[in-house]
């Protein structure tokens, strides 16, 4: 009988155990999120991040051999975008009742998250270098990259800037929303989808298909306001 | 689902060419959407073969965040001394960014009276 320790750096060269472990740990996070309601706290991507982590550790995995099997599941981000279409052809007669205030939640939601980090984290001590990756957060990632790179950001840095915004906002937003008192679907998801992207919306649609919607529009049009402010705004507070 | 899965790929294609070749700030995968979209409206079918496949990609959005969010693991010891900073500058400005924007969503729906029914 082959050893464990074999078949594991037989197993390990490939995609396949780590693509297997991401969707074993996803699975798991989502089974616990189920337990426990939907609870903000017990998010399936926190659970199967911090899961993944610890095996990686344990097994002193580097990161670019688990993302070879992880690639795959990564890849899907570009097309789960261009899918945003599909609620937003069914929200399409309640997106057109409410062109007005869809404008005024993204345009305030971005400049708010934009101007709010940029003086808080610059109020801590925070270097000019390391602000201009900041200030695309709430985008998502392959554009906060691109914004980034052209204000003279870090590109990884700025990617984990806005992954730990997302996790934030699918953490804060349903106590916060609930706490502040907004009822309607459409301004909860929006606002979430505007400050926390990808991730925010996801959590969004685990809540109720209306806010999914919303949080994808402020999502996609956030994407396009940031690429014009973040600039603007990081003059202004580095100047 | 193929044709479906095909059809969302060349939007996705035609979006990163066309943000690329116009040199637009929009990416391309969000460029793709606004095509995707345009071809629903314009051609009933699409919408009909689109759905179940869109559906299906969004009702796992959470799992495509975990690769990247495992990344960041790794990286976010590298952040130092200025972590507690851009920490307390991520939730502060996350929480203001989701009050103000449902904020001057309702307030807008409101003098513009758009209900939601």
């Amino acid at each position: 009988m082959t050893d464990f320790a074999e078949i594991w750096s037989y197993l390990a060269q490939g995609p396949l155990v780590w693509l297997t472990l991401t969707l074993i740990a996803y699975v798991i996070g989502d089974l616990i999120a189920e337990t426990a309601h939907r609870a903000p706290l017990a998010n399936p991507v926190l659970i199967a991040v911090i899961l993944l982590a610890l095996m990686l550790w344990a097994t002193g995995t580097p990161y670019p051999v688990y993302f070879e099997g992880a690639q795959f599941v990564h890849f899907l981000l570009g097309p789960a975008t261009v899918a945003l279409a599909v609620p937003l052809h069914a929200q399409g007669a309640r997106l057109r009742r409410a062109v007005l205030p869809v404008l005024a939640g993204v345009a305030t939601g971005s400049v708010v998250a934009i101007t709010s980090a940029l003086l808080i984290a610059r109020a801590l001590g925070v270097e000019a270098a390391t602000l201009a990756a900041l200030a695309p957060k709430s985008t998502t990632a392959p554009v906060a990259i691109g914004i980034a790179q052209g204000l003279g950001g870090s590109p990884t840095l700025a990617a984990v800037l806005v992954i730990l915004t997302g996790i934030t906002g699918a953490l804060v937003a349903t106590p916060l929303l609930n706490a502040l008192g907004f009822r309607d679907w459409r301004a909860r998801g929006l606002s979430v989808g505007t400050a926390a992207h990808g991730i925010g919306t996801a959590r969004a649609f685990q809540v109720h298909p209306t806010a999914g919607a919303f949080a994808g529009i402020g999502m996609g049009l956030n994407a396009i306001l940031t690429a014009l402010l973040a600039p603007v705004v990081l003059r202004v507070v580095v100047g | 689902m193929i044709r479906a899965l095909a059809l969302i790929l060349a939007c996705q294609l035609a979006g990163e060419a066309g943000s690329r070749a116009l040199s637009l700030p929009v990416p391309g995968p969000v460029l793709g959407m606004a095509l995707l979209w345009a071809l629903m409206v314009a051609a009933p079918p699409v919408a009909d073969l689109v759905r179940p496949v869109g559906e299906g990609i969004l009702r796992h959005l959470s799992l495509l965040f975990v690769p990247a969010g495992v990344g960041v693991v790794g990286h976010a010891a590298t952040l130092g001394p200025q972590a507690l900073g851009l920490a307390v500058a991520i939730v502060a400005s996350t929480v203001l960014a989701i009050a103000a924007g449902a904020g001057a969503f309702v307030l807008v729906a409101r003098l513009t009276g758009s209900r939601d029914d």
